[in-house]
């Protein structure tokens, strides 16, 4: 796929790894990276990503992965751009910089997952309650014992 | 008579704050739209959601994947035949099954009657948003023969629990092309006479031109999608961009509006209508006998692997985002609602507007609460 | 006072009571079928025939609720403020003739009282909204104020052409001076101006701001429930009959043009009935607009009221008055008014963004979209 051997030239300046998941292009990148990474995804106009598809977290117990999937409108093509946080201290800067949209997905998986977007204009709480303990997105939430009155 | 104090930080403040919702008669469920007024103009305005989380994403972790279908109906509850559509066409893809022709079709014809039967409770909400008391009475008219037709066919009139992994529950019922004829005959009708109703209305279009405008890069940069993008004028569809199930033998027309405004939110839908009967005449065309469902086992077991997948529920791009462990249950499930993402643009889309605004601008990006929060 | 007229006062005070209370019950039954039949449903169909009890069952159910007095609530205001709308409801029927000899009592300046008691009923919503302590019914009072102070500019010019037609400002010899052409035939425009600043002083579909439902959530109205809601309500139907009623009188000839048959009381009680047919053929079209308009916002609102109505009352009197003072023909008058009607309609269809170039949104052939995805090179975005 032309995206896939364009990706190194862009990237030359970030450390990627560049893999494959079905029909997307998946490149992983250092968390501290993610920002950095979207921000030329989307301004260089050979990947042209304007559209973030989906945010979204997947806790796979000794990492937190942070994916993203964007969508060029103008050249129809996808990108998956992924970055594993340890989950004891997941931190990744925020993207909501880059797509205006990111906000409240970023929000929502602070709520479910504790992943800290640096750099947020309002991390409040979106889907949870204020006060609300715990991410219960979290393969080790304590379902069975949470007690919730 | 005293108000409650505002926060300290706006103490010199003289604007009001009006709380719409959660209780809110237009807010469509339990939103909660919390705005500063200044008079009527809207100062300020925060959108609160929340209210209907109901962990779906971590519910479908428990369950098998034939029973997280029952699931997905519950998430667009307006639309649910196409957020049932979404996530069996991700597990197919991620299982790498093909369905049959017949299936295929038979998915299709049910998922654009669906959005008819949305569009068409949005056009009667939306008619109530601007003040007007009978549309909603004519939208239902049309959504409820729409309904009809699916308690036919699913069993249901709206938990349909219809599209399965693989194909569809069963064949159609023997009367289903004669009843969609007739169907699709009122709709047609049903359609031109709201269209007539409210579109040429003189109030209705002061209402709604030039209200909660916005440009076809902003809204892309909000994650709009849908009718609110296309009302942007921006041309994207994702049964065109990314084609999915047998969208791609299709001949329809996209409606693209010009100023984003809400007129043109309201107007690309009706024009969606439409467009949806052509591909549902299309679809019965090329609908042959034969098998309704692929020869999967009773419970599948995606292979190790993910797979995001997006469809254009009637709201918009409606994403799903299906991690697998090799196991009979999902690992991680991730929806992609459309009306999540845009409802993020109210904010944006309520600047300097007036109060009556901020009702029919909500109306306008016609959200449905379970898919917001899940 | 002698004690057979306070007799007389006390009773007529009743027997109004009695015959607006009736009225209203059949004015909700009226509108929920008239909306019913335009939305093609049959409205309330279980409680008697054709539920036609259906408003007695209304009644009942909102005496017995309970009442609810929100805690920080203005107590005195707000158990008032129903009285405030009431009142001057009940009161402007005092003089409002229902045939020559059927009102309680004529007064020779009927017009100005009516229109002088009628401006009351403001006051009633401006106090509901602030007793209530609640944001919605404040917006919804001031929306109310706005609104009814504005639109009774453009109500009482057009009263006041058809006195300066009248030379009168007696409703009876408002209505006699009617006896051979209604004020209708004689100014379309004073007839357009009055009933659309009454709908707006009913605060009626297109202009019901200030209990927009969608909106407001109920305006002024928000926090009352039981008995007090009902008052409001009736004082809502009963000014909705007035202003048909005034419009009956004012413009379509009262019980006169054309005269019924007959001497007695006979002649009295089909002068009666043909004014009521008149007022119930005006309150149809009330409800017709109803069932066919979204709401204004308030600032169409204020515009169309200042700036489209107001001129063009003023107009109206000013046409009505060179017509009168030069003794032209009455007809004149017609042509004028309707002249001017016209113009105004046609000054407003010409205006910027509407006419046939207001259709923004254009159906793009999905093939066409599909070549752009093969060929993966234009721009998605357009750049407008």
């Amino acid at each position: 796929m032309a995206l896939s051997s364009l990706l190194p030239e862009v990237y030359s300046d970030l450390d990627i790894e560049i893999g494959a998941a079905l029909d997307e292009v998946v490149v992983t990148v250092r968390p501290s990276d993610v920002s950095a990474a979207c921000r030329i995804a989307k301004d260089d106009p050979r990947l042209a990503f304007d559209y973030l598809r989906c945010l979204s977290v997947v806790d796979y117990v000794d990492r937190l992965e942070v994916v993203y999937h964007l969508f060029s409108l103008g050249r129809l093509h996808r990108l998956v751009i992924k970055a594993a946080a340890p989950p004891d201290s997941p931190r990744v800067p925020s993207v909501v910089s880059v797509w205006k949209g990111a906000d409240w997905f970023e929000r929502e998986a602070h709520d479910l997952f504790g992943v800290v977007f640096e750099g947020h204009p309002n991390p409040a709480p979106l889907l949870l309650y204020e006060g609300f303990e715990g991410h219960p997105g979290l393969k080790s939430f304590p379902f069975h014992e949470y007690d919730e009155w | 008579m005293q108000f409650q104090q505002q926060p300290a930080q706006q103490a010199d403040s003289l604007d009001l704050m009006v709380n719409m919702g959660p209780q809110h008669p237009s807010t469509h469920g339990v939103f909660r739209l919390v705005i500063w007024i200044d008079g009527e103009r809207i100062v300020r305005a925060e959108p609160h959601i929340g209210y209907l989380h109901r962990g779906s994403e971590k519910l479908c972790e428990g369950e098998q994947y034939g029973q997280i279908i029952t699931l997905f109906d519950r998430l667009d509850y307006v639309s649910n035949l196409n957020c049932e559509l979404a996530f069996c066409l991700t597990v197919e893809k991620l299982m790498g099954l093909e369905v049959p022709d017949r299936a295929s079709c038979i998915r299709v014809v049910l998922c654009e009657l669906n959005r008819i039967a949305s569009h068409m409770l949005f056009y009667g909400v939306f008619g109530l948003d601007a003040g007007a008391m009978t549309p909603i009475l004519y939208g239902f008219r049309e959504r409820e023969r729409v309904q009809s037709l699916f308690e036919r066919v699913t069993g249901a009139r709206m938990m349909h629990n219809y599209i399965r992994v693989g194909g569809v529950k069963e064949d159609l019922p023997s009367d289903f092309a004669e009843r969609l004829g007739e169907l699709t005959a009122l709709l047609r009708a049903g359609i031109d006479e709201c269209d007539e109703l409210l579109t040429n209305n003189e109030l209705f279009l002061s209402r709604t031109k030039g209200v909660g405008a916005i440009g076809g890069s902003e809204g892309v940069d909000y994650g709009l999608s849908g009718p609110s993008l296309r009302a942007a004028g921006v041309a994207e569809d994702v049964r065109v961009s990314e084609p999915y199930s047998i969208y791609d033998r299709f001949d329809y027309g996209i409606p693209v509006g010009t100023y984003g405004d809400c007129f043109d939110r309201y107007y690309v839908r009706m024009e969606e209508m439409r467009q949806s009967l052509r591909i549902v005449d299309q679809a019965m065309e090329q609908m042959e006998p034969g098998p309704v469902s692929a020869k999967v086992r009773r419970i599948a077991r995606p292979p190790k692997g993910e797979a995001y997948l997006r469809t254009e529920s009637p709201r918009g791009d409606f994403g799903v985002y299906l991690v697998s462990d090799g196991s009979d249950k999902p690992y991680r499930v991730k929806v992609r609602a459309p009306s999540f993402a845009n409802l993020q643009a109210l904010q944006r889309l309520l600047r300097g507007a007036y109060v009556a605004d901020a009702v029919v601008i909500l109306g306008s990006i016609d959200i449905v609460l379970g898919e917001v929060d899940r | 006072m002698s004690p057979v007229e306070a007799l007389y006062y006390g009773l007529a005070a009743l027997g109004l009571m009695a015959f607006l209370s009736v009225m209203v019950l059949a004015l909700t039954w009226g509108e929920r079928k008239a909306l019913a039949r335009i939305q093609m449903r049959m409205g309330p169909m279980r409680v008697g025939l054709h539920g036609t009890l259906q408003p007695v069952a209304d009644v009942m159910k909102l005496v017995l609720k309970e009442d609810i007095l929100p805690s920080w609530a203005d107590r005195r205001i707000y158990w008032a403020a129903p009285l405030a709308v009431f009142v001057p409801a009940f009161l402007v029927w005092v003089t409002i003739p229902v045939s020559r000899d059927v009102v309680i009592r004529n007064m020779d300046v009927g017009l100005f009282y009516v229109v002088a008691i009628t401006a009351l009923s403001v006051l009633g919503l401006v106090m509901a909204g602030w007793g209530s302590a609640n944001k919605y019914a404040i917006l919804g009072g001031l929306r109310a104020a706005g609104q009814l102070i504005s639109y009774e500019v453009p109500f009482i010019m057009a009263a006041l052409a058809v006195a300066m037609l009248s030379q009168s400002l007696d409703l009876t010899e408002i209505v006699d001076g009617q006896a051979v052409f209604a004020n209708a035939l004689v100014q379309p425009l004073g007839l357009f101006l009055f009933f659309t600043a009454g709908l707006a002083e009913l605060g009626r579909t297109p202009f019901d701001i200030h209990h927009a439902e969608s909106e407001v959530v109920g305006g002024p109205f928000v926090e009352y429930s039981g008995a007090h809601w009902a008052v409001f309500f009736l004082a809502e139907y009963v000014n909705t009959f007035t202003i048909a009623a005034l419009t009956v009188l004012l413009f379509f000839g009262g019980w006169r043009w054309p005269d019924v048959p007959f001497d007695g009381g006979v002649h009295t009680a089909l002068s009666v009935l043909w004014f009521m047919v008149k007022t119930y053929a005006v309150i149809l079209v009330i409800f017709w607009v109803r069932g066919t308009y979204p709401r204004l916002r308030i600032d169409q609102l204020m515009a169309f009221g200042w700036k489209l109505l107001v001129p063009l009352s003023f107009a109206n009197i000013v046409l009505t008055g060179v017509v009168l003072f030069y003794g032209w023909p009455l007809w004149t008058l017609t042509v004028l008014s309707l002249g001017l009607l016209g113009g105004a309609f046609y000054l407003i269809s010409i205006l910027p963004g509407r006419g046939p170039s207001r259709m923004t949104v254009a159906v793009r052939p999905a093939r066409d979209l599909r070549t752009r995805a093969a060929g993966s090179s234009a721009s998605g975005v357009d750049s407008r």
